[in-house]
């Protein structure tokens, strides 16, 4: 299903299991009732499996004593304790990363979503010589993410932070730069899949009654494509969100550091001692990303089976 | 719309976007205002950095940045080139981010470039002659203290000394020379160390002792030869005990009369009568192939290649083989109309995938703890997970099982509705029971929905630095070494390889990532040759 994104029926297939939600479907006539209880043994059996990890989080983060050794599943001496440390450690400045990473993920997924879009519309609106051959080089393109050249990165930014200080090595500027490198490429075919099924008699219309193109962008089409903008707004936050490799080259001073970064060096310094700090930490570092999730489950499936993969 | 949809087309046919229509609406005033403010914003910027490249002699770079300055500005301030209005701050990005990255990466495996081949050959000569420096009988002393410029990483940045002369006339030595620095903006100590000064950023004792190594080679050349330090707050002047001469392209050593002879297959002066090791500082080289052939030809490095390749291909296979069928057993279980709370499940099963993978990969790795994590205390087992070399790739996978059967359970329950139920009771009419129907119906309709998902799924573990980064950091290394370990992904050994390490080879690094593309290249053909979808973009 998904090898043919720009069908429009597909994002609703997509979604359909979500919203079908508790089974409103009716059973197959002529098949005899047996008993579910042991779909739901099994499924409490893999909710286990899913959640112990999560329930160890929580009542680590909340475990006063704060270290690897004193942890367990079942809370013991529970309390803030944890947070208290995180919020007052100042050479592990938590809130500061936390900024950070609002910065890089906030910012950089406005200027993908504009990029992305801007793109989409030329190929699937405008029409133009080297279309198609533009459209499968992105495509190509896509297959080596940028992360995968860290070290050529880590060379030229070591040398750009000479000339242009405000855009080298440690500063968010210039991870910030990274980031767009893929930006217009990496939803390209989740947005001209999309763009392709809103009616072009609208944009016709527009041009008749004298619209440029750039108004009939930004007023028309931009309007009718907030679905995939939403889903490829949450799959672009989502995924920096958790970005830890070139984040780490490129930010080295706490003070420029993301949250993943910032968290590493946490458990790093002592993996027992700072295991309750770096837990807490995590907790909160998890709680937007869950919540995304959980909000916005229906939108991120359709992008999902799309074939983004986290 | 709808009703005078026949009429409308028959207008759309003859309409040619690029006549000018007389009723054509105006740009409001303020759209123009944005525009034309936006790319005097552009043109500044670029006039801006071209100026500070200029300034650091970058000259083709100077003409780059005048190329792509011009460019925008006929892309927008004309009429025409629309796609190329939507196009290009995306494809500028890509090109300067994306591609050149990837271009340069290939261009640095064919080169030596890594410590002790930084520069060029007359950096190098520079350097060996700088770092020779022995004091001698009156050598000035100079006050120092040690920074970078302002701006720059302390642990990274380029050392300098801030040094005041015996005149009392501050200075500031990196490896290019000394520059007078002005002494309003110098703050001193009684004594006349150097405290502050405008432009540099001090390193601490601390700092200081993490950069050692880097110290320990560092000399600032002068005429007479080179001052180096001594202890952490002096330095003084001396003369170079190894000389280059330019006729025979060789460096003497005056104490003992070796000579070194530079070699530019290698990037290094190596001593004349071949014994001994070749001068520490060397240039950077290409050495054509040697990166590849050395990854195949010394035993060491290929069998170490050969365990972390086979490995990289197992994590990547039983990551999604794993994910995929306790994916599917999930949606096939959950497929049942009359369970009730199907919505509920769906909303916890998915929390382990909605963790972002940093915080999964390090919770893991404290539950693997030997001695004081969750797995452990609750089997009653006390396994060195991460610290062997098997039980190591085993809490791995269990980790990656976890944080990705999620994505495969929302995959095939979204396959599975879409299967007709009609196939289904065809084959329930003929006579097959649940599990044959599952296995000879359901299966191969699915496998064909999510076959370039899978695909998909193990690109992306095969380069999953994250997890394995986090978890293992490539580890444990056995055998008594410390370049390859046993659970390295290719991408974790290039980054121990050119980042990770004290001293960084970024030649052999750029090789292993050149390996990684053609690796990734090979599996997103088989991804693409299945799915149809390119043949469809018109």
């Amino acid at each position: 299903m998904s090898s043919t994104p720009q069908d429009p029926t597909d994002t609703a297939l997509a979604d359909a299991p979500l919203e079908a939600g508790s089974g409103g479907r009716t059973p197959t006539p002529g098949k005899p009732r047996g008993s579910v209880w042991w779909r739901h043994a099994l499924a409490l059996l893999a909710l286990a499996f899913a959640l112990f990890p999560i329930v160890f989080i929580v009542s680590s983060a909340f475990n006063n004593a704060g270290t690897l050794s004193t942890s367990s599943l079942l809370p013991s001496n529970i309390g803030v304790e944890n947070f208290n440390d995180l919020f007052s450690d100042s050479a592990r400045p938590y809130w500061t990363w936390f900024r950070n990473s609002l910065i890089i993920c906030g910012v950089a997924t406005v200027a993908t979503l504009f990029l992305g879009a801007s793109a989409a519309y030329a190929f699937s609106r405008l029409r133009w010589t080297g279309r198609r051959g533009g459209l499968l080089f992105i495509l190509l393109v896509q297959m080596f993410p940028a992360l995968l050249a860290f070290v050529a990165l880590f060379i030229t930014f070591a040398n750009v932070g000479n000339v242009l200080p405000a855009i080298g090595l440690n500063t968010l500027a210039g991870l910030l730069l990274v980031y767009l490198g893929g930006a217009m490429g990496s939803n390209i075919w989740l947005l001209k899949g999309y763009f392709d099924t809103v009616p072009r008699e609208l944009d016709e219309a527009a041009k008749i009654d004298g619209s440029s193109h750039a108004r009939i962008f930004f007023t028309i089409t931009l309007r009718l494509v907030t679905p995939i903008l939403a889903t490829v707004a949450i799959l672009a936050f989502v995924g920096l969100w958790g970005e830890f490799l070139l984040a780490s080259i490129f930010l080295t001073s706490a003070d420029n550091q993301t949250l993943a970064v910032g968290l590493y060096a946490t458990r790093q310094a002592d993996q027992n001692r700072y295991f309750g700090q770096f837990v807490a930490g995590a907790l909160i570092a998890s709680i937007p990303v869950v919540l995304v999730y959980l909000a916005l489950q229906k939108q991120l499936v359709g992008g999902l089976t799309q074939g983004s993969v986290k | 719309m709808s009703q005078t949809r026949s009429d409308s087309d028959a207008t759309l046919e003859s309409f040619n976007p690029d006549e000018k229509l007389e009723f054509r609406q105006g740009t409001p005033l303020w759209v123009l205002v944005v525009k034309w403010a936006l790319i005097a914003l552009v043109m500044a910027t670029a006039l801006y950095i071209a100026t500070r490249l200029a300034a650091e002699g970058y000259w083709l770079m100077v003409v780059l940045t005048a190329f792509v300055g011009l460019a925008i500005l006929v892309v927008y301030a004309g009429k025409g080139l629309i796609p190329l209005k939507y196009l290009l701050p995306g494809v500028l990005l890509m090109l300067a981010l994306q591609i050149w990255p990837l271009v340069y990466t290939v261009s640095i495996s064919f080169t030596n470039y890594g410590s002790g081949h930084l520069g060029t050959k007359e950096q190098a000569i520079v350097a060996v002659e700088a770092n020779s420096v022995r004091q001698v009988e009156g050598s000035a002393r100079y006050q120092l203290n040690i920074a970078v410029p302002d701006g720059q990483d302390p642990a990274t940045g380029d050392l300098t000394y801030l040094l005041t002369d015996p005149e009392g006339t501050f200075l500031a030595g990196d490896l290019d020379g000394t520059t007078e620095l002005d002494p309003e903006t110098v703050e001193t100590n009684p004594a006349g160390r150097i405290l502050s000064a405008e432009g540099y950023q001090t390193l601490s004792a601390t700092e200081v002792n993490e950069r050692s190594q880097d110290l320990a080679d560092f000399a600032v050349p002068t005429e007479e030869g080179g001052i180096k330090q001594i202890g952490l707050s002096e330095a003084f002047i001396g003369e170079p005990t190894l000389v280059y001469d330019e006729a025979s392209d060789t460096i003497t050593d005056t104490a003992s009369g070796r000579v070194f002879v530079a070699d530019d297959e290698i990037g290094n002066f190596v001593p004349e009568d071949g014994v001994g090791r070749p001068l520490a500082q060397g240039w950077r080289v290409n050495v054509g192939f040697d990166n590849y052939v050395s990854a195949l030809t010394d035993p060491t490095l290929r069998s170490g290649l050969f365990n972390t390749l086979v490995w990289n291909f197992v994590f990547a296979a039983v990551s999604v083989v794993s994910t995929f069928l306790l994916g599917m057993f999930l949606a096939l279980l959950f497929n049942d109309p009359r369970l009730r709370g199907k919505g509920l499940y769906r909303s916890l099963l998915i929390l382990p995938y909605a963790l972002p993978i940093y915080v999964t990969a390090m919770v893991w790795a404290s539950m693997f703890n030997t001695d004081f994590g969750l797995i452990n205390e609750l089997t009653g087992l006390s396994i060195n997970w991460l610290g062997d070399p098997f039980w190591a790739k085993v809490a791995i996978l269990v980790t990656n099982l976890w944080l990705g059967f999620p994505y495969m359970f929302i995959v095939c329950t979204g396959a599975l509705q879409a299967i007709p139920t009609d196939v289904k009771e065809a084959a329930a009419i003929d006579g097959a029971g649940p599990l044959r129907t599952i296995w000879s119906v359901i299966m191969p309709l699915l496998l064909v929905a999510v076959g370039p998902l899978l695909i998909a799924s193990f690109a992306f573990n095969f380069n999953n630095f994250g997890l394995i980064f986090l978890m293992t950091e490539g580890g444990p290394f056995v055998g008594g070494q410390s370049q390859i370990g046993s659970t390295d992904l290719l991408i974790t050994l290039a980054y121990r390889l050119a980042i990770g390490g004290t001293t960084p080879n970024f030649g052999f690094a750029s090789a292993v990532s050149v390996f990684i593309f053609i690796l990734v290249a090979l599996i997103s053909y088989q991804g693409f040759k299945r799915t149809a979808a390119l043949e469809d973009v018109n």
